[in-house]
């Protein structure tokens, strides 16, 4: 497809330990179109951070290690790109938007000059076009008086607006894919809510596509236009939003779903999805969901099941979908 | 510019301020200050020429002619110790500033890169370490050829060792924090993240530090030259005079005790500015 963006197949990520490599990221596939915001949901480790650092090639831990797959980017494959060539893909091509942007702002350069830095950093242009054009991204991302605001050191800026000068830095360099990594789980609501309307405005004005990780499936719900779920490493379910929140075919999609406190009920009891999320060296053979699963059976505990079509753009990798969310809320 | 640093959260920019600050910062800035003045103005303050032996005159106790009293040629006490400010106030700022350039540069690298080039500097600066620090001065000053230049050259040596481990230390906490790996995804090189990230955030401990350290090169600038090995006579310098007057300290307690004074206070100086500084940028030592 002419408007895919970025394309990842059977992307593999091990950790080397004491016993053989164990994939915490294991074949993960997945397109991201031009303008789309794509969300990445999935448990504390499941794999999404992972998998998104391997993008950039920027695994965090020294015993991690890209073990296959591919990531075409603008026509090139990212995970077979030299040192040199990938600089250029981070910032350049693929921003990165952290979770806490207290500190992931040098606390001693000021804003203004972090944008300006990654503008010349990356494209040959004067001092004073990349002061211009930092003041005019950071107008973009909702700072306002942004030519005094340049010249502000980060502690003088609130939480929501740290995170919008983030994004700023990030889209210093116009990349095609922003990689927002729970970009607003620092934040408090009214501010989240203002994050997240930037974001869509962006991707709206400079057509940028967006993976959105999170855990939180009320921000998946505002946000995303499609929905891929992780569970120990791997996609188990992906499909537009619609098929996803309320339709999900996966059990532990379902069982996700099922679990966000329902408005207008109050003093029910939260459900939850029994049992813990794999740990890496105790990976589960088969369907790795298994052993949390209602439905697990003996096929479930020994071949792993493919992420097959369910309908139109919609796959689930389950040997026994669901077929409605009240099914399992029975 | 005041109010940036007080709304901080303890963390501090570079951006000094004037005005409401820790007192130790003002005093010992204005010790040093005043010192500076001097020596700048040497030939306008001082009486005498530091140099010129009026034998008439020995060991003249002070006077209204000679307001520190005059040495066993007849020069000038206070005259010698304005125009050593020079001398001594260069061997402050040299003996401290070769040092800290190349400490921090290696001192960065070794925290920054890790692996085999942190192992063969920490090892070479324990071997430094392991010699007494005077002694090692003495063997490299003797083998270059006695003299201030020498000093300096003994001093890069063997003081950079300091500074090294206080930069390592310092990038060693700071390298895994978040905004450098912010900085990674950005695409920046090894180079830029250590010298415009990494470096700024890790260099303020090692500043304070240097203020410390001003004092113990003014004391070994001192103490090289009371051995003969740094600045050569007649060239007035405070370690010198205090080595030549002190056959004199019972007799005439005047050609030692005053540069010895100047040696306290312009020391003091720095420690205060030392101290001053750290409270201000909220270093800890």
């Amino acid at each position: 497809m002419s408007d895919t963006v970025l394309s990842v197949r059977d992307l593999t990520v091990v950790v080397h330990g004491d016993g053989p490599p164990e994939a915490i990221v294991d074949g993960v596939s997945f397109d991201l179109k031009r303008g789309e915001i794509l969300g990445l949901v999935g448990e504390s480790g499941s794999g999404k951070s992972v998998t998104s650092r391997a993008l950039i090639r920027l695994l965090p831990g020294a015993r991690l290690g890209i073990a296959g797959g591919s990531a075409v980017l603008g026509g090139r494959d990212i995970l077979a790109l030299d040192e040199n060539s990938v600089r250029a893909v981070r910032g350049g091509e693929i921003g990165m938007i952290f979770q806490n942007p207290s500190s992931h702002l040098d606390p001693v350069m000021t804003i203004g000059r972090q944008i300006a830095e990654s503008i010349r950093f990356h494209r040959s242009v004067s001092r004073g076009e990349a002061r211009r054009q930092a003041i005019d991204i950071l107008r973009q991302v909702g700072i306002p008086d942004p030519e005094r605001r340049y010249d502000a050191y980060p502690h003088e800026f609130s939480g929501g607006m740290r995170q919008r000068a983030m994004i700023a830095v990030a889209l210093a360099c116009d990349p095609d894919v922003l990689i927002a990594d729970e970009p607003t789980t620092a934040l408090d609501v009214t501010v989240q809510a203002q994050i997240l309307k930037l974001l869509m405005d962006l991707r709206d004005t400079r057509g940028v596509s967006i993976i959105f990780i999170t855990h939180d499936l009320g921000v998946v719900s505002q946000i995303c236009d499609r929905v891929a779920v992780m569970y120990g490493g791997r996609i188990v379910e992906v499909g537009d939003k619609r098929d996803i929140i309320g339709n999900g075919r996966h059990p532990y999609t379902a069982g996700l779903v099922a679990c966000q406190p329902a408005e207008g009920h109050p003093g029910e009891r939260v459900r939850t999805i029994a049992g813990q999320p794999p740990r890496v060296g105790q990976m589960p053979p088969g369907c790795r969901f298994h052993p949390r699963c209602p439905k697990a059976d003996a096929v479930c505990m020994q071949t792993r099941p493919p992420l097959e079509a369910s309908g139109t753009a919609h796959l689930v990798a389950c040997h026994h979908p669901v077929l409605n969310a009240q099914e399992v809320a029975s | 510019m005041t109010a940036i640093l007080r709304t901080g959260t303890g963390r501090t920019g570079f951006r000094l301020s004037f005005g409401g600050g820790p007192l130790p910062l003002y005093l010992g800035g204005a010790i040093i200050l005043g010192w500076f003045v001097l020596a700048l103005l040497a030939p306008v303050v001082a009486p005498y020429d530091p140099i010129y032996q009026d034998v008439a005159a020995r060991l003249q106790p002070p006077s209204l002619a000679h307001w520190f009293g005059t040495d066993n040629f007849g020069r000038d006490i206070l005259s010698r110790v304005i125009w050593s400010a020079r001398i001594d106030l260069q061997i402050a700022l040299f003996g401290v500033v070769f040092p800290f350039i190349i400490g921090t540069v290696l001192g960065s690298c070794a925290g920054y890169f890790g692996g085999w080039i942190d192992t063969i500097l920490m090892r070479i600066i324990d071997v430094v370490l392991a010699f007494p620090f005077l002694v090692l001065m003495m063997a490299i000053i003797v083998i270059l050829k006695p003299g201030l230049s020498s000093f300096y050259v003994a001093m890069a040596l063997v003081g950079w060792v300091s500074y090294a481990r206080l930069v390592r230390a310092q990038i060693l906490v700071i390298k895994s924090s978040d905004f450098v790996v912010a900085a990674t995804s950005l695409g920046y090189s090894h180079s830029r993240i250590m010298f415009r990230h990494l470096l700024p955030n890790a260099i303020l401990g090692s500043v304070v530090f240097s203020m410390s350290d001003a004092v113990l090169v003014l004391l070994n600038g001192a103490a090289i030259s009371y051995l003969g090995l740094g600045v050569q006579p007649p060239t007035a310098e405070w370690g010198i005079m205090i080595a030549e007057g002190q056959s004199f300290i019972t007799s005439a307690w005047w050609i030692t005790t005053f540069p010895g004074i100047a040696i306290v206070t312009l020391a003091m100086g720095f420690s205060l500015l030392a101290d001053g500084l750290g409270e201000k940028l909220g270093v800890r030592e």
